[in-house]
């Protein structure tokens, strides 16, 4: 018998008990708006975090100085002056994969214009460090590698600073005193916002980091090497790279451990994306036993169908119906009834999840393979529910099945 | 040449097994019914005439003898085989007329055709369809359900159903049970037509005056054929319903 024929044939028998069919299909309807729902909100939320931390920059590896012990004393990171400008140059010369290399210091500082002051984060980097954040300028643009050579006195100012101390004022090229020391502005970076520890990104004054060593703090250690690696599959390799030299360099025998930390961008990541996607797998989980259930909806509404039309069955194998000819009508039967709820589900789920993110301001993101996963999953809750009801219809005895009353 | 008959049974036997008794529906019995025949079989309850009617209908196989359908030895068939045969040399007419509910007459006129190996357009459905229709007389009431025809009209429907795939055997089983006498009369008039055109007919029935109607009767009891009599005084359904006619205005005048 043709596919098309049965297929025509099992849509006239589900029309026939709309309200039945309807109410069949709400089990799997429920279920899968529950999970296309529950995913986008998971999705969000793991995609929110995601982009403060995509915001860090790309392909970021951080070098600290100090590493969590040393003979038992546990030191704090940036303290133990272990990185020198030289180390931040040896691995720009020698890992052809760090693309961009960008030493770091850190002070806090009150600054001032004019009548304003202020008291802010100082960061002295190199030119590279916009590049490795991704941090692009409103106005202007970085100092130059010049500037870091002769430790000029420029300096780039977060969005922050602009509101808190000039106000109105346009400050490019205006002059900007730390700690007493003038700074010319060279560039206004873009806003960036709150970092994924709550801290305003944007409330800060960067400068080359040997102005800052030099003219500001007094001294010739680094807080911290930034690093960009070419692409995410060199992350470890570079890691590996700079361990060896830093090793070398820092004359650290086997038997010793380091004297830096190195952190990549993967970890923060993980770590953070780690919660939520825990959180989504319990609440996916949780719907899947609502589709489990619907799927038993079927089977149980299937069973009532396959007695109900005992005759039917009879008088269609009387005919000439093989055994599998009633078995793929029933099963296709079960498997439209699923995959229609299936489809119903996506269509609410996706109405659900836009409603979530308009009311309750929870960003939510449908996901392709989650709509994909819950039409399979809910047309083989059909094949696999339908079957035991449509085998039980195909080993009917004719002669009994047209008996039946 | 002589042609080969349409059913011979040799020997045949079919025993159930219920429990600790054996029952012996039918007991060796032997049959030869020709093409063109109009054969009516007859019996009390418990004379094996429905396992006989299942075993010629191919729906039950003989647990010992041979079946030859159409020259097909059935007898050793599975059950998808059967099915075959069942489609394409069998029509059915069931007592309780066994109509799809909520279908209309088209489609069940459809329906073996739909279980055919053989492929045809829906078209093709469709006129076939109608044509079976035409020839009981119903082609006007293709559209209607079976809840909005009378019983004879049921029954029409169901013969049409049967003679869709050209069967080599229309096998009915007490066809005019359900049915008052004039419309009883009604259908054995249909079936006299078909057997005029060539049709092989078999007919199982417990009503004396409906197997008037046939060629031939054949008689069972005890699972053993006990009478196989051609009939001499044979009724003829358009006679019969004159009469009831004429009978009918007599009352009225």
């Amino acid at each position: 018998m043709k596919l098309t024929a049965t297929f025509l044939m099992a849509l006239r028998a589900l029309r026939r008990n709309k309200l039945r069919t309807a109410l069949t299909m709400l089990g799997i309807i429920i279920g899968v708006l529950a999970v296309i729902a529950m995913v986008a909100m998971g999705n969000g939320a793991t995609s929110q975090v995601e982009g403060q931390i995509a915001a860090l920059g790309q392909n970021v590896i951080l070098i600290f100085s100090g590493s969590f012990t040393q003979g038992g004393v546990r030191a704090g990171w940036n303290n133990a002056g272990t990185l020198k400008i030289e180390d931040a140059e040896a691995i720009k010369r020698e890992v052809p994969d760090a693309v961009a290399v960008s030493p770091e210091v850190k002070t806090q500082n009150q600054v001032g214009a004019g009548n304003q002051n202020w008291f802010t984060n100082v960061q002295g980097e190199s030119p590279d460090y916009f590049g490795i954040r991704n941090w692009e300028f409103a106005e202007g643009g970085s100092f130059s590698d010049q500037d870091v050579r002769s430790a000029n006195k420029v300096a780039v100012i977060g969005q922050t600073i602009v509101t808190q101390v000039y106000g109105n004022d346009d400050p490019l090229g205006q002059i900007l005193r730390v700690k007493g020391v003038p700074f010319t502005i060279v560039g206004v970076l873009v806003s960036k916002g709150l970092s994924v520890m709550g801290q305003d990104q944007d409330d800060v004054v960067i400068m080359p980091y040997t102005s800052a060593m030099k003219r500001l703090m007094g001294v010739t250690n680094l807080r911290s090497i930034n690093v960009q690696a070419v692409s995410p599959d060199k992350i470890q390799s570079v890691q590996d790279k700079i361990t060896q030299i830093l090793r070398q360099r820092h004359n650290i025998t086997s038997d010793n451990s380091d004297d830096f930390t190195i952190h990549n961008q993967q970890e923060f990541t993980d770590a953070a994306t780690a919660t939520s996607r825990v959180l989504t797998i319990l609440v996916v989980s949780i719907a899947s036993v609502s589709l489990l259930v619907g799927g038993i909806g079927i089977m149980n509404i299937m069973l009532v169908s396959v007695t109900e039309r005992t005759r039917e069955i009879g008088i269609r194998m009387a005919v000439g119906a093989h055994g599998k000819d009633i078995l793929l009508q029933f099963l296709i039967e079960a498997t439209s009834l699923s995959s229609m709820g299936g489809i119903i589900g996506i269509v609410l789920g996706i109405g659900a999840s836009k409603l979530i993110s308009m009311f309750a301001q929870w960003p939510t993101l449908v996901s392709p393979l989650s709509v994909v996963l819950s039409f399979m999953f809910s047309a083989c809750v059909g094949i696999f529910f339908g079957f035991y009801p449509a085998k039980k219809a195909a080993a009917l005895d004719p002669i009994e099945a047209l008996r039946y009353e | 040449m002589a042609m080969k008959p349409v059913i011979e049974l040799r020997n045949v036997d079919r025993t159930y097994a219920s429990g600790e008794v054996e029952v012996r529906a039918m007991r060796g019995v032997s049959l030869t019914i020709e093409a063109g025949e109009f054969v009516a079989i007859m019996g009390a309850s418990g004379s094996g005439k429905s396992t006989m009617m299942n075993t010629l209908g191919c729906l039950d196989r003989p647990t010992g003898g041979t079946y030859l359908l159409d020259g097909i030895d059935v007898s050793k068939l599975n059950r998808d085989e059967l099915a075959d045969i069942r489609n394409q040399k069998i029509g059915f007419v069931f007592q309780g007329f066994n109509l799809l509910s909520r279908t209309s007459a088209l489609e069940n006129v459809e329906l073996p055709m739909l279980y055919s190996h053989r492929r045809r357009t829906t078209k093709e459905l469709r006129e076939k369809a109608v044509a079976a229709l035409r020839i009981v007389g119903l082609a006007e009431r293709a559209s209607h359900y079976p809840n909005q025809l009378s019983g004879g009209q049921q029954q029409r429907v169901a013969i049409a159903r049967a003679l869709c795939n050209e069967p080599a055997l229309l096998l009915a089983d007490e066809p005019t049970g359900n049915l008052d006498s004039r419309t009883s009369i009604e259908i054995m008039g249909v079936f006299q037509e078909l057997n005029d055109k060539g049709i092989t007919i078999v007919m199982v029935t417990h009503e004396l005056d409906i197997a008037h109607y046939t060629k031939r009767n054949i008689i069972m009891r005890d699972g053993v054929v006990v009478d196989d009599l051609p009939l001499g005084k044979r009724l003829f359904a358009t006679e019969e319903l004159r009469k009831l006619e004429e009978a009918h205005e007599a009352v009225h005048l």
